[in-house]
């Protein structure tokens, strides 16, 4: 069972990463006849969208079978949290799609949930066994919806994303160009830390260090080959031949797991800029000039409409899931319906975020490239709260 | 300056209007440049209050300042980064420390210290949080008040004959040639295909007016609605009674008061159990019994359930959750020694937490008595037995044994971790451990909170406004047929493109030909 479970989950894989080449072959080519252009993307498009639709039935089918298997839902970790918010976009996409009848997004949106779910691959994927606080119908009802404002508050962003860089995603030189460009770098920093994640499990990469921790001796285990090692830290059992550190973190860096997230986050970055230059060597120009050359025959009022719609439609599910029902559970299993917990504040920082939008949006006027970077700097907010919470600051909510 | 406010068309407006109530003509000649419109249409170019003219009251400015949307988003984003900041470190709350004063700066060295100094440790405890919240509160009143009275006054006193102008200045607009002949069966076809678009069509000689979704312009004013009576129940939970939260450990077998209650409360059994193989808890429980006195002061058993983590205890008003659950030291058993022959004469169990000074056990023909009990053993620079504290972490007992007609005893010591076999050489009996017992203690959480059912309404409301905002659309289409011409304007509080999609639907059944956006 366990074994058709990790097909479907490969499966999905397999067919959001086909969907998102099916998408760019639609949209490449040198063809300067418009119609012709126009017949091919939306020939690669169909296809595109039909795979994507059969990746979501797949992962569907692996959601159902992982409840089957484990007895609740799938989202009380990391990697099962993260692939369904990959679910959640791709599905909020397809949505959009049925609305808006619109195949553009599609090109970005899917090599997003490929970079989703690639980089929940990334962490471990056994079925761990529940805390008593999390034993709650509301695990499946709280954190679904969540994720499903979530996701499409996503797919607004990839909407602003493509919207900047019809806009100014083609000027040579500015500040908005220049921060178009970091966030694309910061996007290839999640690719490469899931390629580098994926090698070293695939090889079953693993050292263990022993160090002390507050005079106890604590063993701290690697999953990447160690940068940086814990202060004073001794290897005690390495899979291969690279076990020793290049550097030793400093004194001050001391939490339980603190040396390995220092480690895991170098890699992202290294690897990440790593494929930038790698890309930049190829094309010969900036990253955004390329992108924006495909997307410039947009309509973009459309694109601002789709990004605004997504978070239109995602605010109440997200104001639903992620405050009113994690209040009624919160009050539920810890007496308390508001705790400050920094995951419950940073969700609410994020509907403060998006209600600040919306108030822009709506009664400012605030339309276009302004709106586009929000939807951008929402996105940015959510994974705040996805990443840096879970990993730096520990919480109620630190399940994974 | 003095305004005229009197339009062209002969209606009289209040000061303030920049739309004519009646006719839509702009009433200031500096509005009337086609990119001021969507601006003037968000509330119909109705006056509002804040935007009163001449002297102003101090109420009146602080009416304005807090009915300024522009504040609003201010204050939302003060909010949202101060929230922010306080997640740096972790909240007093969160610590495992008494000395906040000290943690911080240990943790988290000179920044840690200003978290603490500043007040970021307990920020959303304090006042000036709370003020913040306050504002905002203000604000959704005011904001509210002051656009929804002329905003409603002009949507229900909708006039379907426009001015021109007012058509050709809304965002979406398009005007053409038609044949005067085909006037008729133009418009009568215009209102079929709009009436299949469900919208609401009037007429009034050669003008047109469709309109739909009308009632998700109140779905914002509802949502403020749930978000202050969400607000002002949380500030309710400040009136005593309201909202208690205290705490209460309770031993297996023990009984404890419910504290700020009549109740009481029974262990009868609390245990954790793990998952097989694995390091886990799979669960938290205790088997509670509520005890309530009846007019005689005597207790009965009125509610007996389970409590685990995510199912508590509900009795009245009164709720109890599973919190906390630790084993601890509950009795221990000793046996006593004869001394000469080496035979053991029996064991007593002393149960740590009932116990009494004077105290007699039974074992065997023999009695033993309890002398003095120090839970936290140690000595006094006197070299006088002492305890430090209530818990028992070194438990020392002094026993007398009595054998049958005696009145009084030897004396024998017992400490926790120490054998005094040399020093009580002399005594006939010795007192030996002979095993301990565990027992659980739960920790309960005490609850009741009036205030739940006021913020789940406050929750709901909320959520129809949202639904009801975010949902639907308010939908308006002008047409007018002035000499030969036809002039369409389309306005709409969202989602233009769609609306513009929907209007090239409706022209495509008519002959007319609109291209407002690419397909």
């Amino acid at each position: 069972m366990e074994k058709i479970m990790e097909s479907f989950l490969l499966g999905t894989f397999l067919l959001y990463l086909f969907s998102s080449i099916s998408f760019m072959m639609g949209l490449t080519g040198k063809n300067t006849d418009a119609e012709v252009a126009n017949k091919k993307a939306n020939r690669w498009g169909k296809i595109a969208i039909w795979l994507a639709i059969i990746g979501v039935v797949f992962q569907a089918v692996f959601i159902i079978m992982r409840v089957i298997i484990s007895g609740h839902f799938p989202t009380s970790n990391m990697f099962e949290f993260v692939a369904f918010l990959c679910f959640a976009s791709v599905l909020a996409y397809i949505v959009i799609y049925f609305m808006y009848r619109t195949l553009i997004l599609g090109a970005f949106v899917m090599p997003i949930a490929v970079i989703l779910l690639g980089y929940a691959s990334a962490f471990p994927k056994d079925i761990q066994p529940l805390i008593p606080a999390l034993q709650s119908y509301w695990l499946g009802i709280h954190v679904t919806l969540a994720a499903l404002g979530q996701g499409l508050f996503t797919v607004a962003f990839v909407a602003g994303l493509i919207y900047l860089l019809h806009r100014v995603g083609g000027e040579e030189k500015g500040r908005q160009p220049f921060y178009l460009e970091m966030v694309l770098v910061i996007l290839l920093m999640f690719v490469g830390f899931s390629m580098v994640s994926f090698i070293a499990q695939a090889v079953g990469y693993q050292t263990t260090f022993t160090h002390m921790i507050d005079g106890n001796q604590v063993e701290q285990v690697y999953k990447l080959p160690p940068l940086i090692g814990p202060y004073k830290g001794q290897v005690s059992n390495s899979s291969s031949g690279w076990k020793e550190p290049l550097f030793n973190v400093p004194s001050w860096i001391e939490g339980e797991k603190a040396a390995s997230k220092l480690n895991t986050t170098i890699w992202a970055i290294f690897s990440g800029l790593l494929l930038y230059l790698i890309i930049r060597l190829i094309i010969r120009k900036r990253l955004s000039l390329l992108l924006h050359r495909v997307v410039k025959n947009l309509n973009h009022e459309l694109l601002d409409e789709l990004s605004y719609r997504a978070i239109a439609i995602g605010f109440p599910i997200f104001t639903l899931g992620a405050l009113i029902f994690a209040m009624i559970w919160a009050h539920e299993a810890w007496g308390r319906f508001w705790n400050w917990d920094p995951k419950e504040t940073w969700a609410l920082i994020t509907w403060l975020f998006y209600s600040a939008y919306l108030h822009l949006r709506l009664s400012k006027g605030w339309l276009g490239i302004r709106s586009a970077w929000l939807a951008v700097g929402g996105f940015v907010v959510i994974m705040i709260n996805l990443i840096v919470i879970n990993f730096v600051i520990a919480g109620l909510h630190s399940y994974a | 300056m003095i305004e005229n406010t009197k339009c062209q068309c002969g209606h009289n407006n209040p000061l303030g209007t920049i739309l004519c109530e009646y006719c839509g003509r702009p009433l200031q000649q500096d509005n009337a440049e086609q990119s001021s419109i969507d601006k003037e249409m968000r509330y119909e170019g109705k006056a509002r209050w804040s935007q009163k003219a001449g002297k102003k009251s101090i109420i009146d400015h602080i009416w304005s300042f807090f009915s300024s949307v522009k504040i609003a988003i201010y204050l939302i984003l003060i909010t949202l980064v101060v929230a922010g900041i306080g997640t740096i470190f972790p909240q007093e709350d969160f610590i495992n420390s008494t000395t906040p004063e000290v943690y911080y700066q240990e943790q988290y060295g000179k920044l840690g210290e200003w978290f603490y100094r500043l007040g970021l440790s307990d920020m959303y405890d304090s006042w000036w949080f709370f003020a913040l919240l306050s504002m905002i509160g203000i604000s959704l009143v005011i904001c509210s008040l002051d656009r929804i009275i002329p905003l409603y006054k002009a949507l229900k006193n909708q006039k379907v004959m426009k001015d021109i102008q007012f058509i050709e200045r809304q965002r979406v607009t398009h005007q053409q040639e038609i044949d005067p002949t085909q006037k008729e069966q133009l418009l009568s076809d215009l209102v079929a295909a709009m009436k299949r678009k469900n919208f609401h069509v009037k007429r009034e000689k050669d003008a047109l007016l469709a309109e739909k979704g009308r009632f998700s312009r109140w779905g914002p004013y509802i949502n403020h609605v749930g978000l202050i009576i969400f607000l002002l129940t949380a500030l309710l939970r400040w009136v005593p009674g309201w909202a208690i939260e205290d705490f209460v450990w309770v031993r297996e077998g023990e009984m404890q008061k419910i504290p700020t209650s009549n109740y009481y409360v029974k262990n009868e059994r609390s245990f954790a159990e793990m998952y097989l193989n694995q390091n886990v808890v799979k669960k938290y429980q205790t088997d509670a019994v509520i005890y309530a006195p009846d007019q005689n002061g005597n207790l009965h058993p009125v509610h007996r359930q389970s409590i685990l983590v995510n199912h508590p205890l509900k009795y009245k008003d009164y709720q109890l959750f599973q919190s906390s659950l630790i084993p601890e030291l509950g009795g221990i058993r000793l046996k006593v020694m004869d001394r000469k022959t080496g035979q053991e004469k029996g064991a007593f169990l002393v149960k740590l937490t009932q116990l009494a000074v004077n105290q007699q056990y039974r074992v065997g023909d023999l009695r033993v008595r309890l002398l003095e009990y120090y839970p936290d053993f140690a000595l006094d620079e006197n070299q006088q037995p002492i305890t430090k504290s209530q818990e028992p972490n070194r438990p020392a007992l002094i026993f007398e044994v009595l054998e049958p007609g005696q009145q009084s005893g030897e004396k024998i010591w017992v400490i926790s971790g120490e054998n005094l076999d040399q020093i009580t050489k002399d005594n006939r009996f010795a007192i030996d451990l002979a095993g301990l017992v565990m027992v659980n203690k739960s920790g309960l959480m005490v609850r009741t909170d009036k205030s739940l059912p006021f913020l789940f309404v406050g929750g709901l409301i909320c959520l129809i406004g949202l639904a009801m905002g975010f949902y639907w659309q308010h939908r308006r289409i002008w047409i007018r047929v002035k000499e030969n011409k036809l002039y369409l304007g389309a306005h709409t509080n969202k989602n233009w493109y769609s609306l513009q999609r929907e209007i090239q639907q409706v022209a495509k059944g008519c002959p007319l030909d609109i291209q407002l956006v690419r397909d």
